[in-house]
């Protein structure tokens, strides 16, 4: 690792923006600037499509005279940690009182640009990167305590953010008396190597969390919590469906609610009131017409019009001849799976507050994506980069359905035309209505066993619902995985955007591939475990499965045996899992109980094994969802979803018992911890139901209804 | 149309002059400025917004503001006494038992009023008792045994 000082005449910054001299801004100190991703080589797997990060320089670290250390990041806190475990590391590293570490996250004004925050990134990777460039920082700290001491820096010890010579204990600087009338950036190459990774051990002591009181003292504040003197609530008037045009309008009713301020421009219209219950009250007093040019598709019909679409196919991976695959197997599976629209659903719905003085708007938003949010209204309000700022508070969930951020957007448009502070707190009904889902899809697979049960035909078919994860990931020697995705010149295929879920299409793949193995080693008369390991030569998946064995207990059966076990195996971010479940399956009601999921998992050098776990329970818990119950249903562009009655998300009385086992690999860089497990959730209870029952389930969610379809075909 | 109203608000006596017909989580939030108590539906069916109402847990989006007159209200913010946690907090803290924490005050007060009603509660009771709040982030577990915990050292008088 080196240091250099920059001349700041030569760097532009991420996004063709001109890098804006730090220290300026910040008034003083010193500031290391770094980039805690590079040298990370996270990104390598062709599926991961839309996750690429800024190659730029993306965290600081600022010493203020008064000996404060201060980290800006463009990354925020919804949960997965980072503002927990990043001031200890920090603080453990320079050596500094936890008290004197101040987190600065997802302000666009103070923070470095980032391309927004994914669970699985942060905790396992920004951590250690960041330790890494905290004992840079304090290496170079160090080396200017030595010329102002005069004292030789393997002579020096620091402690509590002062350094000192170790002979002569009353020769001493603190770094805030280092950082006093200077105005300096260091720019640091932070290249943690994988040998280092070692040296973070010490960081899988637990680590207290640092929100934990305030969030349970109620005095954290997300986006809705903040107040604004003058500050109104806005309700804004939605289209009855998507696709929707506004034709005529009448405001009147509306304007009669006291205290009510109709905002108009172009199609875009909204109520604002002080109170916010006379808001709700005043938009539904507005009268609108409308005229529907929609889609004629609905939940049903819709997978058949995605296969029989006209598509743009694009062979994503191939290996062999499917022909010989043909030749050489005994026996030919052929299936169709199918995965429906399902929502993000976060409890806290989509919020921001804005307020604008005349020149410069702030939006304080719940956003994944604070950067993208300002480009946004940059975008759609016309006002220049620097008059848009973003202040992210705690954010109440994300998964992914928070990289969306039209409510920033409406509430800067709104404080604009207003001239006040102006408060947007989607409805429930609003969240489902515009959410950005997890794309449905279908999946045909087509593949052979010979005698010995060895597969050598795999010919693998994604209709719009992407291709992560869609690897063979079985020694297989004829394959072919086709991707048909949405044709520029033919109709739309989903009818309202759709974006990244929990580990975006992997979920998808896994239930297809981990269903169709299923079937065949129950065709073949081999127990599910036996026919994966005979098929498999991935070194980490066999470990991961039959460290999930044990930890199950499992004892091998044919299938269906009546026990209601299944089991699942994959990969995502680069981190491999396995698990095994038991369910019991009401075959009167078609209800189907998980009682027990295990599930292994490696993830290399596991950095937080408390936050990795909190993240395998997450996963398993919030797949039971998909798996089991979530769906979107709609006809045309109308959303029939509206509330948590008709969409049902995991409960209490669901969780099964889960024993997780995390791989040991300290000699391996850490991967990704928030979303992998869940991507096994569909096929293992698709394969446990069947088990149970004979019933093989094709269709996502296992509803009671599919499942009672299901067993009578049995 | 705007009405005194009065109710004990986390032990103390507050009066406020309001629209009797707003939802008390409204006034809770926006007139009170108690923020901690959260919006998640807006009808009921996640549990966000719970607050006790004489001991009881009661969905504060669901009910008018009046129907709190003249009754002992209590939200997340009441129960930290001269900055102590209360022992519920306490082993959320403990347990980890939340990850974005948007529940949470809800979860808090739900499991309050249950171990209210019944200081030592089965897994089963405490699953039961919460099963109508929701948790995107999949925390259930860990809330479990945090409020199985906080039961135990309750019942300690601790
Ligand atoms: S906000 Fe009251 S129950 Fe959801
Ligand atoms: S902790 Fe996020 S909703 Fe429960």
């Amino acid at each position: 690792m080196k240091n250099t000082n920059i001349d700041n005449s030569k760097n532009t910054g991420s996004a063709g923006i001109k890098r804006r001299s730090f220290v300026k801004l910040f008034g003083g100190g010193i500031l290391f600037i770094f980039n805690p991703f590079a040298g990370l080589d996270l990104f390598s797997s062709p599926a991961e499509q839309g996750r690429t990060l800024t190659k730029d320089y993306n965290a600081f670290l600022r010493i203020a005279s008064d000996g404060t250390v201060t980290c800006y990041t463009g990354k925020i806190e919804m949960g997965q940690g980072i503002i927990t475990s990043l001031p200890q590391m920090m603080a453990d590293e320079l050596d500094v009182p936890l008290n004197k570490i101040k987190m600065v996250m997802g302000d666009t004004d103070l923070c470095p640009y980032d391309a927004g925050t994914w669970g699985s990134l942060s905790t396992q990777v920004f951590g250690p990167a960041m330790r890494a460039a905290a004992a840079e920082a304090k290496a170079v700290l160090t080396e200017m305590a030595s010329t102002r001491l005069k004292v030789p820096a393997d002579r020096l010890q620091v402690k509590d953010g002062v350094v000192s010579d170790i002979k002569n204990p009353s020769v001493r600087v603190s770094y805030g008396q280092l950082a006093q009338g200077r105005k300096l950036e260091k720019y640091l190459d932070v290249k943690p190597q994988v040998e280092d990774y070692t040296k973070f051990v010490y960081t899988t002591k637990p680590l207290k969390r640092h929100d934990a009181v305030e969030k349970v003292t109620g005095k954290a504040k997300y986006a809705g919590d903040l107040r604004l003197p003058g500050m109104v609530f806005a309700r804004i008037l939605r289209p009855p469906s998507h696709g929707a045009k506004l034709e005529s309008v009448d405001v009147s009713g509306a304007e009669q609610v006291k205290g009510t301020q109709v905002v108009r421009d172009g199609d875009f219209i909204a109520v604002l009131n002080e109170n916010q219950e006379r808001a709700s009250e005043a938009i539904v007093k507005i009268k609108a017409e409308y005229s529907f040019n929609e889609l004629k598709v609905n939940d049903k019909t819709l997978f058949d019009r995605m296969v029989g679409a006209d598509s743009r196919s694009s062979v994503v991976r191939t290996s062999g001849d499917l022909e010989a695959g043909f030749r050489e197997s005994d026996r030919i599976f052929e299936s169709e799976f199918r995965d429906p629209y399902v929502a993000h659903a976060p409890i806290e719905t989509h919020t921001a507050l804005a307020s604008y003085d005349g020149d410069k708007v702030t939006v304080w938003a719940a956003t994944q994506t604070p950067f993208g949010l300002q480009d946004g209204i940059v975008r759609e309000l016309g006002l220049p980069l620097e008059k848009v700022r973003v202040i992210t508070p705690y954010v109440g969930g994300g998964f992914g359905g928070k990289n969306a951020f039209q409510q920033g957007i409406e509430a800067a448009k709104l404080a604009i035309l207003s001239r006040k502070p102006v408060m947007v707190v989607w409805t429930r009904e609003e969240e489902f209505f515009y959410d950005n889902f997890h794309p449905a899809g279908v999946i045909r697979v087509r593949s052979g066993i010979d005698k010995n049960g060895l597969i050598k035909l795999w010919d693998y078919n994604i209709y719009y619902s992407g291709t992560r994860g869609s690897e063979t990931i079985y020694d297989v020697p004829h394959v072919r995985a086709t991707s048909y995705s949405q044709n520029m010149n033919a109709v739309q295929i989903h009818p309202f955007s759709t974006g990244p879920w929990r580990a975006p299409n992997n979920n998808t793949n896994t239930f297809a591939r981990e269903s169709q193995i299923d079937i065949m080693a129950s065709a073949a008369g081999i127990d599910p475990l036996e026919f994966r390991l005979r098929n498999l030569k991935d070194e980490k998946m066999i470990e991961c499965l039959k460290a999930v064995a044990d930890k199950f207990g499992y004892t091998p059966s044919k299938t269906p045996g009546g026990r209601g076990i299944g089991i699942a195996c994959g990969h995502d971010a680069n981190t491999w899992v396995a698990a095994i479940a038991e369910v019991r399956v009401d075959k009167s009601t078609g209800r189907v109980q998980v009682l027990r999921v295990a599930c292994s998992q490696d993830m290399g050098l596991c950095v937080n094994p408390q936050g990795a776990l909190l993240q395998m329970e997450g996963c398993i818990t919030m797949g039971l969802g998909y798996a089991l119950t979530e769906e979107i249903q709609f006809e045309g562009g109308v959303i029939k979803n509206k509330n948590f009655d008709t969409y049902e998300i995991p409960r209490f009385s669901w969780v099964p018992k889960i024993e997780c086992v995390i791989l040991d690999r300290k000699d391996k860089p850490p991967t990704g911890g928030g979303e992998p497990a869940i991507i096994l959730i569909g096929a293992l209870l698709a394969n446990a139901i069947h088990d149970a029952t004979g019933a093989r389930m094709y269709q996502m969610p296992f509803t009671r209804k599919r499942v009672l379809e299901a067993l009578k075909k049995v | 149309m705007e009405e005194k109203i009065g109710f004990y608000l986390n032990g103390k006596k507050t009066e406020i002059l309001t629209d009797p017909s707003q939802t008390l989580l409204s006034v809770l939030r926006n007139q009170l400025g108690l923020t901690g108590t959260k919006f998640g539906c807006g009808t009921g069916f996640c549990g966000a917004c719970t607050v006790l109402i004489d001991n009881e847990p009661v969905r504060s989006c669901t009910v008018p503001v009046s129907d709190a007159s003249g009754k002992r209200v209590i939200t997340i913010e009441g129960l930290s006494k001269n900055g102590k946690l209360h022992p519920l907090q306490q082993a959320f803290v403990d347990h980890d038992a939340f990850q974005c924490g948007y529940c949470t005050p809800g979860m808090i007060m739900t499991a309050l009023g249950l171990l209210l009603k019944n200081p030592s509660p089965t897994r089963e009771q405490i699953i039961e008792g919460l099963d109508e709040n929701l948790c995107r982030c999949g925390a259930h577990v860990r809330i479990i045994d945090a409020v199985l915990e906080a039961g135990t050292k309750m019942r300690g008088g601790k």
